[in-house]
């Protein structure tokens, strides 16, 4: 295997795209290299993007949050504007491993690893995130949802990785969640997850809704139907009622060590119900 | 395989070394420049045993590898004492009887250090918290965290 740190995005895209043998992108490096490790994957070439300009920086973007690549979950826990506006992105992506975890792991890498239960992926799919890819061709944004496709794989073409995270401005009264359940308090793997962002009008009235689903498909649920059982509602407890039997309905889980797949469907409705109330909250609606 | 040159800073002191590319950070140190201090529990970022700060950044060395420490700082177990003077918590673990077998003990110290360095006065909870990726099989925690507020509140000079 060959080591090299990029210096520019053009030529981390340049080295991913001109290997012909297996070519990754180190990020904190939690995933890939437990699995280097394991003997799970064996890459021929590991492109290291940290040291690309700007890849490690949190900048101010037309009223939202461009976070670079890099950026791991203990730099972006202490940017306050970042954790005032965003909770609930940013509690996802927190959760994940101990502080020494957190010392090193991206959201870029918790995403383009695509485990059906990465903490960070509900949370900035619930916020109508963006990333920005740098490929061989220059660059393109797509919605976060876009980039995992099943379980190990996501839609980045050879040669393209992800450059930075946007987070778009917060719309008044919107606030957002996450929760997990695990069988222990830390360190563990999600059974099921829920991100929840919700917008109101002056009156209370919940006039935006996203919904995202973890841990119970091969990727991140979008639940528009269950978003849409919230809009037009006071968000009260028949509103959260029909949320949480949509979200059941919506799960599509497996079965394993961690819990059956109807464990999972009863306790993610329960964690969008809970996650809608702490949005609710978050927005002072 | 062809190896890699790094130059890097270990504890203070500009060190150079030669590794392979897929070789960790833990690994350097421990076989190639004799810090064997850091330990190695699982080589999975479970246990805690290898931690050291990069850019005083606390992370799993196990995690890292050696090429990624080119012109970074960092520190291990083996930067804490004064020379001969113990640092307080060093000093705090071996009065409270914080370790039992000391495996975990280097790992949990460092982390510690890099937890006061950031808040002086944690409460319990924050110190439990702080310290959930350090493993320990032998002390039950409780006289670790007993240890570690005792170092802290030395520190802080009351
Ligand atoms: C002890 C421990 C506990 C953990 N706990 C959790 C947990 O609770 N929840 C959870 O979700 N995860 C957990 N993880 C997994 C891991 O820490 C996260 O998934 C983390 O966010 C991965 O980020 P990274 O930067 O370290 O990724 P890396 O290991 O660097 O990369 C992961 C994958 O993404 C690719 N990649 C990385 N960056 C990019 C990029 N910018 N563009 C394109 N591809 C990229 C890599 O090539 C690799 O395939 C844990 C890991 C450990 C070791
Ligand atoms: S050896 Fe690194 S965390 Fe266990
Ligand atoms: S003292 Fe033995 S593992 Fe902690």
């Amino acid at each position: 295997m060959r080591y090299v740190a990029a210096t520019t995005a053009e030529e981390a895209s340049a080295l991913l795209a001109a290997e012909t043998g297996l070519a990754k992108v180190l990020g904190g490096g939690t995933d890939i290299l437990v699995q280097m490790r394991a003997g799970m994957v064996e890459p021929a070439l590991l492109v290291d993007i940290k040291k690309i300009p700007g890849l490690r920086e949190i900048k101010s973007e037309a009223g939202g949050f461009r976070i670079g690549a890099g950026v791991s979950g203990a730099e972006l826990m202490r940017h306050s504007a970042f954790a005032t506006t965003w909770p609930g992105a940013l509690e996802g992506f927190n959760l994940i491993g101990s502080t020494q975890v957190q010392g090193r792991a991206t959201m870029a890498g918790n995403l383009c690893n695509a485990s059906p239960a990465g903490d960070a992926v509900p949370g900035l799919v619930a916020a109508g995130a963006t990333v920005r890819i740098q490929g061989p061709k220059g660059q393109r944004d797509c919605p976060i949802e876009d980039v995992p496709v099943s379980p190990g794989k996501t839609s980045l073409a050879k040669g393209e990785f992800i450059t930075s995270i946007f987070l778009p401005a917060k719309p008044a009264r919107t606030g957002d969640a996450y929760l997990r359940f695990i069988p222990r308090t830390e360190m563990d793997i999600a059974v099921a997850s829920a991100g929840v962002c919700l917008t109101f009008d002056a009156s209370g009235t919940c006039t935006a809704a996203r919904v995202a689903l973890g841990a119970v498909a091969p990727t991140v649920i979008v639940a528009h139907d269950a978003a849409k059982t919230l809009i037009g509602t006071k968000v009260d407890a028949a509103a959260l009622d029909a949320l949480q039997a949509a979200a059941t309905a919506l799960a599509r889980p497996i079965s394993d060590k961690r819990g059956t797949a109807d464990y999972r469907r009863e306790t993610v409705g329960v964690l969008a119900r809970r996650a809608a109330q702490i949005a609710k909250t978050r927005a002072g609606a | 395989m062809s190896t890699i040159h790094v130059s890097t800073t270990i504890n203070g002191a500009p060190t150079d070394f030669v590794c392979e590319h897929d070789e960790t950070l833990l690994d350097v140190l421990r076989n190639r420049i004799g810090l064997t201090g850091s330990k190695e529990g699982c080589s999975s970022g479970d246990c805690g045993a290898c931690s050291v700060t990069v850019n005083g950044r606390l992370v799993c060395s196990c995690l890292v590898l050696g090429a990624e420490a080119q012109d970074a700082e960092v520190h291990t177990i083996e930067g804490m004492a004064d020379g001969p003077t113990l640092h307080p918590l060093q000093k705090a673990f071996i009065e409270h009887a914080a370790l039992q077998c000391g495996f975990c003990t280097p790992g949990i110290l460092v982390a510690a250090e890099a937890l006061l360095k950031e808040k002086p006065e944690p409460t319990d909870e924050e110190v439990r918290y702080w310290l959930a990726g350090n493993l320990c099989r032998c002390t039950g925690y409780d006289k670790i965290v007993r240890a570690v507020q005792a170092a802290a509140a030395e520190m802080r000079g009351v």
